[in-house]
């Protein structure tokens, strides 16, 4: 039983009224200060002073996005080895500024919990709500779709306990929908928009109809609205967009339209299983030898992993999209990853991997870096926190939303693959000061440091 | 003009699907009298020997990456390729018409063995056993090809030649952008061969009168000497025969993953029960209907005036047919009504 | 119904208080001792209880359940996001809409009997989640689900300061062990409920219908009406289950009006024994333990499990188990499902009944003291 750990909430609010006055001057105090203000302060699953320390991985282990959970599963064991100061070291080598050491977090050994959030918000809280009150874990991390990172960010809010997002590319995630303990190090929909803009004008010009099909969910209509704002500041004209159900499986009822409908590009925002059909299907109808408007017809495909490439087959050869990280990719960060996983498992790691092993090691550095695993303290040293040599180039978490700024690469399913792997040939690294926006544009509220 | 008749079209190939997927299961579901869980695991599994012969026929020489140093990337060469060159590429891009043949008897012997081992001993058992066992036997089937296979889909396409369109518009004098694809033209053929096979089956053969006799009345028949029981077990065959090669063919479509069967099973049901208990000829008929109506109600314009309704489209016509047709299309009195 | 047993109704609900409100300590050795899990095995157990109502006493499928948990967990979620965080408005609110929601689709569905009745229930539910998860999303929030936010206008609240306000029972805080007991109370009176209404005319007039709906008719017995009733108090029920959830995780996504949470009572339901008081209890507890203990568990933590074994076998174990937990939970939970079935009709329940039954027998002792878990057996 443990019902110490269980009434956190009063708790934390009891710390809060101990040290409220204290809090309050430090607030207006700076950094060194109130370090050791909060140092001694309690919050829920302080490791104290205990000699192990413990992360979640809540990620999908069924569903439809089983296989992308079970590889960021892997990066996360790796990571978990890293810290512990096993192994290769991986990015610990590369990762620059770095104040993790090898042996463990606070030189507090790091453990794990696992669960399966089923890609669904309930069971993914559930989940996180079993690691945090029966595991006593002091941070959660993972996910593969937006609506689960949104709900388990909320919960993690109300809880006190920081969440590191896994792969969501909603622009809710940091914008709308954004959290004080909620960090996103992937990519989102605007950035992807943003990329591609330059690319499409140079392949497709600015004379293009453009007609989407968007997965009818949050997600999708922000990545419909952040492409469409590009499309059409390039000059393109939207034909039309359209809203297909999540799941539908079969997908020609929508794409029989867009044969008479003088579009002479088809944009797909699915994701996972859907794009996999919506292409599949699309490339079926004919659609990529077709002429229009005295043009050939062309597909995007805005945000694509390999996982996805590797399930449309050659469906996908010679499509353009964007991804959050390749395996192919030179940096040094890249390669000691890559090296490390491939070593480990025999096999290159997915983009889901790469992000979530770098959100671990970003949290786990961070709590090094504030000598502390208080959260306000941990949340404040990620905000505004530069980085480099994790695959990307140089990165930071912006302080307003907790939004990672990195560059984005521009890929294309490979028409000639040298082997299983080489499925995405990146097109281009487009520099994060092409994606960057004002975290105002998308509103919503990141809420107080101290629940 | 052309939008309409390519939305026909449309309607007609994803009917056929839909009464080919239902026509299965109203087979067990309508006749049996047994409430088949498992029938979307029968359809997932169809669709996976297409895969597994695939994998067998793509079987392939490694040819290592050297450039890869910290693990194994290969390019692959099918050994077929290599043997027969052209033939055997011949081949391999023909491994979805070749699975149909291999899914045949699999899936017949996998119907009997289910029918023999585990659905016999529940044809008196309440339907909420009958629910429980077939869940819980269609959940085994889908953890054991995802322990095999994993979870992500995997591309089976079509055979090169009819990967493509067909021009209808330009084969019929219309307007050159009414193209559909040939896949799902044979999909629809298929869908029609199948169907009247089964019917001719059951309508004009002894077998089947014995069994249509059975469905009515077991005891009588069973009485006249005629061992039903045996012959319920073909039908059951059948049945997991016709699943299946609903989902082989079904593949070039939707690349099959380990989950296909349980997206489905929900339509399966409201196919055959629209179409009316103990019906072939009504989930056939409720198969079309439903096939037609969704691919209208996606249309934008139709869209526009009712948001969301392709969504919803299924359901809704379910609801207003049962509630103005008390069993349905052409359900038979007595059929599951308790 | 066989035997003269422990039959006073006073005492039965003592027990069954005694239970469920020790469940933290009892509990806590098979770990599922902690809030969280606590909080659903109650709040399922009414969603299940509930449906057993219908379909244990009556003997029709619903298949759409999990169209009134989605209800009520909205209702909760917009009384907390208008009115005010303090739980009872959210309970009542919640209720009533289900029930209200229940009368409705109960008239229509119950038109029809049999096969035709579950997909008619199916179909709406079918239609609430897709229109909630798309088109509806001003109302539900879609994908992402309804949520509280800082600008919500809380009119009986007054105005926080800092940080989201958390669900409160006249300040007590519903996080926690403070929610479940919240929770393990309404599961008392539910369970209260669904006792008298098993034993009342009422309830017998409905095990009637099941067993003979035709012949009720007949005798000039309308129906229409007790199922209609049935079918709302079980619908209500489901209402208040999913008040409960938003109370204790204030968050309501469509994803619970799914035919899967709908099929997922049913089996919990049959699982454990439908048509018997405890059964589905029983069965959504199991199904959640299973959910939630099951898929977490690792290869490192199995190995702490088998530490005992000698390593070569500690290792070949800990491979075969590695198979049927962790992502291979549901493995288990469909072997589970057919092992029971097979073995046990009538549910986890009629396991129990038979596992008394040859302790008893062993001992010879008089049927008197047959548990009451066998009482409401058909």
């Amino acid at each position: 039983m443990s019902d110490d750990k269980t009434n956190t909430s009063e708790l934390s609010r009891r710390g809060f009224m101990k040290v409220g006055a204290a809090a309050l001057t430090a607030a207006s105090m700076p950094m060194f200060f109130t370090k050791d203000a909060w140092a001694a302060k309690e919050f829920r699953n302080n490791p104290g002073n205990a000699g192990t320390v413990k992360f979640g991985f809540n990620v999908p282990q069924s569903g439809a996005y089983a296989d992308e959970g079970a590889d960021e599963l892997r990066a996360y064991k790796l990571a978990v080895k890293h810290i512990n100061g096993e192994g290769d070291g991986g990015m610990l080598n590369t990762m620059k500024p770095l104040s993790l050491k090898g042996n463990g977090i606070l030189g507090k050994k790091l453990e794990y919990v696992t669960g399966d959030t089923q890609t669904k918000s309930d069971a993914a809280r559930a989940s996180a709500k079993r690691m945090i009150e029966k595991d006593g874990v002091v941070m959660i991390t993972g996910g593969s779709s937006s609506g689960v990172a949104v709900a388990v960010q909320g919960l993690c809010q109300e809880m006190g306990v920081i969440f590191m997002a896994g792969l969501t590319h909603s622009n809710d995630t940091t914008g709308k929908d954004k959290r004080r303990y909620g960090f996103r190090h992937f990519f989102n929909a605007y950035m992807s928009g943003a990329a591609l803009g330059p690319v499409l004008k140079q392949e497709m010009g600015t004379e293009r109809k453009a007609y989407h099909l968007t997965a009818d969910y949050t997600w999708g209509w922000t990545q419909e609205e952040s492409i469409k704002n590009t499309t059409e500041a390039l000059g393109w004209k939207t034909t039309a967009a359209v809203r297909t159900p999540v799941g539908a499986g079969d997908f020609s009822q929508y794409i029989t339209p867009v044969l008479n409908s003088g579009a002479d590009v088809l944009i797909l925002n699915h994701y996972g299983k859907d794009m996999i059909n919506s292409l599949t299907q699309a490339v079926q109808f004919g659609l990529r030898d077709k002429q229009v408007n005295g043009k050939n017809f062309e597909i995007v495909v805005p945000l694509f992993s390999r996982l996805m490439a590797q399930g449309a087959g050659e469906n996908i050869k010679g499509i353009l999209g964007t991804t959050n990280w390749n395996w192919a990719l030179q940096d040094e960060g890249s390669k000691a990853f890559v090296k490390s996983f491939g070593q480990e498992y025999g096999f290159p790691p997915s983009m889901a991997a790469h992000t979530c092993y770098v959100q671990a090691l970003l949290y786990a550095n961070a709590v090094e870096q504030a000598g502390s695993f208080y959260p306000p303290e941990v949340i404040k040293t990620l905000e505004g926190f530069k980085f480099d040599g994790t695959g990307n180039g140089p990165t930071e978490y912006r302080a307003e939303d907790h939004q990672c700024f990195k560059d984005v690469l521009v890929v294309r399913g490979n028409q000639n693959p040298t082997s299983q792997f080489d499925l995405l040939n990146v097109e281009q690294i487009v520099p994060r000061s092409q994606v960057e926006y004002d975290a105002k544009i998308f509103g919503g509220e990141l809420g107080p440091y101290e629940v | 003009m052309d939008a309409i008749l390519l939305q026909i079209l449309n309607g007609l190939d994803k009917g056929g699907a839909y009464a080919l997927i239902a026509l299965g299961l109203t087979l067990v579901f309508g006749t049996l009298g047994v409430v088949n869980f498992a029938h979307g695991a029968l359809f997932m599994l169809g669709a996976f020997c297409a895969v597994t012969v695939q994998k067998i026929l793509t079987l392939s020489l490694k040819v290592k990456d050297e450039s890869i140093t910290f693990f194994d990337a290969y390019k692959e060469q099918p050994y077929l390729e290599l043997w027969f060159g052209d033939f055997g590429t011949k081949i391999i891009d023909w491994s979805v018409p070749i699975s149909i043949v291999i899914a045949i008897p699999i899936m017949l012997l996998i119907g009997l063995a289910m029918e023999r081992g585990l659905i016999r001993h529940f044809y008196k058992r309440p339907h909420a056993d009958q629910i429980l066992v077939t869940f819980g036997l269609a959940i085994v089937m889908q953890e054991i090809i995802k322990s095999f296979f994993g979870a992500n889909p995997i591309p089976t396409p079509a055979p090169e030649i009819v990967a493509g369109s067909a021009p209808i518009g330009v084969l019929l004098g219309l307007g050159e952008s009414v193209v559909y694809p040939w896949w799902r033209l044979i999909y629809l053929l298929f869908s029609g061969v199948v169907i009247f096979a089964v019917f001719a089956f059951l309508q004009f053969t002894t077998f089947g009168m014995v069994v249509r006799a059975g469905m009515h009345d077991r005891e009588t028949v069973g009485l006249l000497g005629i061992n039903v029981e045996r012959r319920f077990t073909i039908v059951f065959g059948i049945a997991a025969v016709v699943a299946g090669l609903a989902g082989v063919m079904y593949v070039p479509i939707l690349p099959p993953d380990y989950h296909m069967g349980m997206d489905f099973l929900v339509l399966s049901f409201v196919v055959v029960v629209v179409g009316g208990m103990g019906s072939l000829g009504g989930a056939v008929a409720a198969g079309f209907l439903l096939g037609i109506l969704q691919s209208f109600a996606s249309m934008n314009e139709i869209k526009d005036i009712i948001p969301g309704i392709d969504q919803i489209i299924i359901y809704l016509v379910a609801v207003v047919i049962i509630l103005v047709r008390p069993r349905g299309l052409m359900g038979r009195k007595g059929v599951m009504e308790d | 119904m066989s035997m003269p047993l422990l039959r006073n109704d006073w005492v039965v609900m003592a027990l069954f208080t005694a239970v469920v409100l020790s469940a933290p300590i009892w509990l806590s050795p098979v770990g599922a001792g902690y809030p969280d899990l606590l909080q659903k095995f109650a709040i399922f157990g009414i969603f299940a209880i509930g449906f057993n109502i219908l379909f244990g006493l009556t003997g029709y499928l619903s298949f759409g359940h999990a169209v009134f948990l989605g209800i009520g967990s909205y209702t909760a979620v917009w009384s907390f996001k208008l009115l005010t965080m303090n739980v009872i408005p959210a309970v009542v609110l919640a209720t009533l809409l289900a029930g209200v929601f229940a009368v409705v689709i109960g008239f229509l569905s119950l038109r029809r009997s049999g096969i035709y009745f579950s997909i008619l229930t199916l179909a709406f539910a079918q239609m609430s989640y897709n229109l909630a998860y798309s088109v509806l999303t001003p109302i539900t929030n879609g994908e992402t689900g309804l949520q509280l936010t800082m600008d919500d206008p809380r009119v009986f609240d007054s105005a926080t300061t800092e940080g989201l306000p958390s669900t409160t029972l006249f300040g007590m805080d519903m996080s926690g062990y403070p929610g479940f007991y919240f929770c393990a109370v309404l599961l008392i009176i539910a369970f209260f409920i669904s006792l008298r209404i098993f034993r009342s005319p009422f309830g017998l007039k409905l095990r009637a219908i099941k067993s003979n709906q035709t012949r009720m008719r007949y005798t000039g017995f309308n129906t229409k009406p007790y199922l209609l009733t049935a079918f709302v108090i079980s619908g209500m029920y489901a209402g208040l289950a999913g008040s409960l959830m938003a109370i204790t995780d204030p968050l309501a996504g469509a994803e619970r009006m799914q035919w899967t949470a709908s099929g997922e009572v049913v089996l919990m339901t049959i699982l454990g024994g439908a048509g018997t008081l405890l059964g589905p209890l029983l069965g959504s507890s199991i199904i959640k333990y299973f959910e939630n203990i099951f898929s977490a568990l690792n290869d490192g933590q199995l190995h702490e499990i088998f530490a005992f074994l000698p390593d070569w076998l500690e290792n070949i174990v800990v491979a075969i188990a590695g198979e049927f937990v962790g992502d291979g939970w549901h493995l288990t939970l469909g072997l589970l499902f057919m092992i029971v079935v097979i073995f046990l009709p009538g549910g986890v329940v009629e396991g129990i009944r038979r596992a008394s039954a040859f302790v008893r027998n062993m001992f010879n002792k008089s049927a008197t003291d047959e548990s009451e878990l066998s009482a409401e057996k058909e």
